[in-house]
């Protein structure tokens, strides 16, 4: 629409009484607080955000210290006393160990490869971005061209081949120590293309504007346009390509490791639960399964929830 | 006494916000009588779009109208159901929009668009469908019509394209044509035939047209009647030739007042002749820029010829101390290339520009005494102020990049003093662009190009992305600027009246050339090149009111 | 038409010539190949001997060569952990994985097309709220979960699929298919659909996209104020329009169900070559896992190839534009 509710030459009424980010701000409250989805997504993600970070201090077991583990705990149905006589709410593992506990762990470690790679991809895909779309020309060229291949092949499929490569790379003393530095490695190399091609594109948009041209003018050296200009006006796609990537690498750290070449067992995450669980899904034991299944399917999916709620917020003709 | 074609009475067009609800339209009534032209006038924000919507039945939801009535030939359309109303749409109200490059389907031939669009409303068969698009394209001025119904629609220029809307718009023989802004996308010497073809096409088929712009001197040459329109509600009605000579309503008044005219009005002084170039203060010397045609990617590492596109060809002018030289062209002529290397964003392929004696280009001592000496003031006010930066800022930039303040408070002090001078608060400073309108916009970028203490600006196209009372302001706020600074300014404008209300010399640039230039008022009262008369006689002026 | 098409060609051989360099500087310097080949009773002789026949003392260059020269002629050498040409290894399971591919991007693409065209013309209706609802909580499940969910339900619980192999195949001499016995047609339908959903729903996001972006174009209002029906508006103007963007993606997409299928794969152990990589990784098999590089990338090619013809054929502004570059 280009009809706009006010006059030209009159200022424009202030917001009442606060400052600057009154306008914007109040735009994506408003879409919030209208959006109930949203809200219980964002609270559903906090809780289990709260749950991985806090889990040292308010899990009620330590799942991986041997000497708290009791074989005659093992296979307890979820809500009841187990032999031993002690309580397990959601049940135990094969070795006795508190589902709830290495859930709690195990989300721990899902989260910090999930935020670590996410990180990796997006400093890494911003920048490259960025240097694409201000230089063009061969820059452009090579960057997109690499980008455009890895993008058609699935991610885990890159992740895959880093992680393997890496494998043959290592020594096999290191490997274990390495492993969890090698996932984050693999995920983050495997997305930062989705972050290069469109901060690539925004960057371009905003190049051809004024604003960055007055800059040139009095020439600002192309480093600080870049950093000071473009890229402030380029993170609001950032900021929702990396929520959603922060789902999609949940996502594939969980996949890598049922594939059994993640993490080492010794640090299980929500997918090396996944692989144990499967192991007695067929003999009724589902619950060593399930629990671990529902807490990264909701970690997931309220991410990408949040994400796509980001995504319509920051970009109202979407709608 | 005849039945209007169109009657709207009291129409209201409301957009629910949140928890406030916007009116497009309020209140608006008037009507069209059969074969009538009636020009629809007003700046942004006037509600004569929506008005034009209304009719026609294409609001955007959630808008709606909230109240009011519309009649077609005296039978209601505004409250019918959808399908009736796309049975109208076409067959009995035409439509043309802005922008002919994205009106037509890009996939499809424009004989295809146009035998569609025919055979939807009358029983022809597809032999007869054709032959009458044919003969429509031939009347709009297509040559070859017949050859060209297979052609898509990028394969035709802008002007062509908008005759093939038009032709689309009419080819159910409607009884009324809206012309959304019809000619505002196009140059002007394609606007004057489009006008043409439009009036003719309506007049041969008995359509009335509702011709909605904002371009009064569009109005004065086409319509009968006008009706002018303020926030949403009609300020006047009445013959053009009334309005134009003599406005009744204080809004209307201003607005007439406020819009330039080629013509050489009785209050100005005749800017004296240009003295001879050699000691000017900008020179500008056989400035040449080629660029490289297609190819992009890794193509550019295989070798190979290179197709190259002359944009700006062998253009000499030059600038006296504290003067305005206007630089006209249509879109391609290569003005903007030029404002591009004169600033010294481009490269020139070859040629020479001075400004007070130093070469800009030639590195070292000439780019500094640029970064000093020259500024630019850009078309858009929304895309020139950087959405992330706060006023201050803004303004703060070019002192801070060149080193002519370093503390905060010489810098605060200095951006007040400069916001003083475009005549805003200095209180804004700590505001975002986003919270000021066009106008004011543009007073903040001019308020940054001074920031760097320049002698000399370059302004492309400063005003034409802003309303005609607004325009009126900046021109005025530049013109003070320059006397109180003694600034020379390079206009680059495809308005000629702006270009003759402000500048003592004038270059006309077409296809790169610079085919004519000398004094203002020789230009425009005895052209000399071919192009120029041309350009003169097709400008749109309120002065030639039909 | 001719010049596109070979300097897509020409692009297509560079892209394939950079993979073929990472998969040899994989197979090369990843791990020993000779110690790899020849186990640990071997002697210092042997290993000599062995780097000789390898090639391994040539100039890097040559040995990239002759790395080239013999994936052409469709050698990647012995697998380490199976001991058998790579080469072979990857044709036996080939049918079994194009032939999951190919069921499972046909429900993927028709599926997504036909949501994507629903939910575009009717934004505020509930269904559409329920499909994109849907559709991301299919995004936010990962692909085992699926395919373990369904094992579960259709093979544990109701007894009515297989829960893993491809069944009873029958041999056609140069292809081994599952299309043609009825447990082979039974054993498909789990691993199809837990494949197709992730591509599916991406497919049809895409479509909803575009054609939400087509809808609000200016030839889409002008052909409604030039009246057309809204039939021909949605079905003649906007569809064809969505599609050529959708075209590309969606054909890369598809492209990308081959690769996809590793995971699937396992979890069904589907005996086709996305579970010989996985295999491979988890030992670091170079060979197997350098050739599944190349194989990937030549699906890709050639994927990219067609699609690129496509785009040729619908977008007549290509057609003109083509000697001036995209």
């Amino acid at each position: 629409m280009t009809d706009l509710p006010h006059s030209p030459e009159q200022p424009v009424v202030a917001a009442k009484t606060s400052r600057w980010r009154t306008f914007l701000k109040s735009d994506i409250v408003w879409s919030y607080r209208h959006s109930p989805v949203t809200i219980v997504a964002s609270i559903v993600a906090l809780v289990l955000i709260l749950m991985a970070v806090l889990a040292p201090w308010i899990a009620p077991y330590n799942p991986f210290n041997p000497a708290t583990l009791n074989l005659m705990d093992g296979f307890t149905p979820p809500n009841s006393n187990s032999f031993a006589g002690r309580y397990f709410i959601l049940g135990t593992d094969n070795q006795g160990r508190d589902v709830l506990s290495t859930i709690m762990y195990g989300s721990r470690v899902s989260l910090f490869v999930g935020f670590s790679a996410t990180l990796f991809a997006m400093v890494m895909g911003v920048g490259l971005g960025l240097v694409a779309g201000y230089l063009g020309g061969i820059w452009d060229a090579v960057i997109m061209r690499v980008a455009d291949v890895q993008l058609s092949f699935p991610a885990i499929l890159i992740a895959l081949l880093i992680f393997g490569v890496a494998r043959g790379l290592i020594p096999p003393n290191q490997q274990e120590g390495a492993a969890i530095w090698v996932l984050i490695l693999a995920i983050g190399l495997a997305n930062w293309a989705q972050f290069a091609r469109t901060v690539r594109g925004a960057t371009m948009v905003e190049r051809q504007k004024d604003y960055v041209s007055a800059a040139r003018i009095l020439g600002v050296n192309p480093f600080i346009i870049l950093l000071r200009h473009v890229l402030p006006n380029v993170m609001g796609p950032v900021l929702v390509i990396g929520t959603i990537g922060l789902a999609l690498a949940i996502i594939e750290e969980a996949t890598l490791s049922y594939l059994g070449v993640g993490v080492p067992p010794t640090q299980p995450s929500l997918g090396t639960l996944i692989r144990i669980g499967q192991q007695f899904l067929f003999s009724g034991e589902w619950w060593i399964l399930l629990f671990p299944a529902v807490t990264l399917v909701l970690l997931a999916l309220s991410v990408n929830l949040l994400g796509d709620w980001l995504r319509d917020a920051l970009n109202p003709k979407l709608r | 006494m005849t039945e209007p074609v169109l009657s709207i009475k009291d129409l209201v067009v409301e957009f629910p916000f949140r928890n406030d609800v916007f009116r497009a339209v309020s209140g608006v009534s008037f009507d069209i009588m059969p074969g009538e032209v009636v020009g629809v006038v007003g700046e942004s924000g006037a509600g004569k779009s929506m008005t034009g919507s209304a009719v026609i039945g294409l609001i955007e939801p959630p808008g709606h109208i909230a109240s009011g009535e519309i009649r077609l030939k005296g039978e209601r359309i505004d409250n019918l159901p959808e399908e009736a109303k796309a049975k109208l749409r076409g067959r009995r109200i035409g439509m043309v929009f802005q922008d002919p490059l994205t009106s037509l389907n890009p996939l499809y031939t424009i004989g295809e668009q146009l035998i569609e669009t025919i055979r939807t409303h009358l029983p022809l068969n597809e032999a007869e469908a054709r032959q009458k698009a044919i003969d429509l394209l031939t009347e709009a001025g297509i040559p070859k019509a017949a050859e060209r119904m297979e052609s898509y629609p990028h394969q035709f220029s802008g002007g062509m394209r908008q005759r093939v809307v038009i032709a689309l718009a009419i080819a159910a023989e409607p009884e009324l044509i809206i012309a959304d802004e019809p000619t505002s996308a196009l140059d002007v010497s394609v606007q004057a035939q489009i006008i043409k073809v439009l009036k003719k096409l309506c007049a041969n088929h008995g359509a009335a047209v509702m011709l909605i712009t904002h371009d009064m001197g569009v109005i004065a040459q086409t319509a009968d009647r006008m009706v002018v329109m303020h926030q949403g509600t009609v300020v006047e009605t009445g013959t053009v030739g009334d309005i134009i000579r003599r406005p009744q309503e204080p809004y209307t008044i201003k607005l007439i007042n406020s819009i330039p005219t080629i013509q050489r009005q009785a209050g100005d002084v005749a800017p004296e002749a240009a003295a001879n170039d050699d000691g000017a203060y900008v020179q500008v010397k056989h400035l040449v820029r080629d660029f490289e045609i297609g190819g992009g990617g890794f193509l550019k590492l295989l070798p190979g010829k290179v197709e190259m596109f002359r944009a700006v060809n062998d253009v000499s002018f030059a600038i006296e101390k504290g003067k305005t030289f206007g630089l006209v062209g249509e879109s391609g002529s290569g003005k903007s290339t030029c404002a591009k290397m004169i600033v010294g964003l481009l490269r020139p392929s070859s040629g020479q520009i001075t400004v007070d004696g130093h070469d800009i280009w030639a590195g070292g001592a000439g780019h500094k005494e640029r970064r000093k000496r020259v500024q630019m003031i850009f078309q858009d006010p929304y895309a020139s102020l950087n959405p992330r930066w706060r006023v201050a800022d803004i303004i703060a930039e070019p002192m801070r990049t060149l080193g002519l303040a370093r503390n905060r408070t010489e810098v605060d002090h200095r951006v007040a003093e400069l916001l003083t001078r475009v005549r805003l608060d200095p209180s804004v400073m700590r505001k975002f662009p986003h919270e000021f309108s066009g106008g004011q916009r543009q007073r903040i970028a001019i308020a940054r190009a001074l920031s760097s203490q320049p002698e000399f600006i370059v302004c492309d196209e400063p005003t034409s992305a802003l309303d005609v009372s607004v325009q009126a302001q900046v021109l005025d706020l530049m013109q003070e600027l320059q006397d109180e600074f003694g600034l020379t300014y390079l206009l680059i404008s495809h308005n000629l009246a702006v270009v003759r209300q402000m500048s003592s010399a004038v270059g006309v640039l077409h296809n790169g050339v610079l085919v004519e230039k000398g004094p203002t008022d020789a230009i425009f009262d005895n052209p000399q090149a071919d192009y120029t008369k041309m350009l003169l006689d097709a400008v749109p002026d309120i002065s030639r009111v039909a | 038409m001719l010049a596109f098409i070979a300097r897509r060609l020409f692009q297509s051989v560079i892209v394939m010539l950079a993979v073929a360099f990472i998969a040899f500087m994989v197979f090369r310097y990843v791990g020993d190949p000779v110690s790899s080949m020849l186990g640990q009773d071997s002697t210092l002789a042997d290993h000599a001997a062995l780097r000789e026949r390898l090639g391994l003392n040539e100039p890097f260059y040559i040995q990239f060569f002759s790395f080239v020269g013999n994936a052409l002629q469709g050698q990647f050498g012995i697998s380490y952990r199976l001991q058998q040409p790579v080469s072979q290894l990857i044709m036996e399971r080939l049918p079994a994985t194009i032939e999951l591919a190919f069921a499972s991007a046909s429900i993927a693409l028709v599926l997504g097309v036909v949501l994507g065209i629903y939910t575009a013309l009717r934004p505020r209706a509930f269904s559409t709220g329920v499909i994109m609802t849907a559709s991301l909580i299919g995004v936010s499940l990962p692909t085992f979960l699926i395919g373990i969910g369904l094992i579960y339900v259709f093979a544990v619980e109701l007894k009515v699929l297989p829960s893993f192999g491809r069944g009873e195949v029958v041999d056609l001499g140069w292809w081994r298919t599952g299309f043609l016995t009825e447990s082979g047609l039974r054993s498909i339908i789990l691993p199809a659909i837990t494949l197709s959903l992730f591509q599916l729903t991406l497919i049809m996001r895409l479509v909803r996209a575009e054609m939400l972006e087509v809808l609000r174009t200016d030839y889409i209002r002008f052909a409604k104020a030039r009246g057309l029906s809204q039939r021909a508006i949605n079905f003649g103007h906007a569809l064809k329009n969505t599609m050529v963007p959708v075209i590309t993606i969606t054909g890369l997409q598809l492209g990308s169900v081959i690769a996809f299928a590793i995971i699937t794969e396992t979890v069904f152990q589907w005996p086709g070559v996305g579970s010989l990589f996985v295999n491979s990784v988890a030992v670091v098999d170079v060979p197997v896992m350098a050739a599944y590089l190349v194989f990937v990338a030549l699906v890709f090619v050639v994927i990219n190839l067609i699609v690129d013809i496509l785009y040729f054929i619908v977008d007549p502004r290509l057609r003109d534009g083509a000697k001036s570059g995209r």
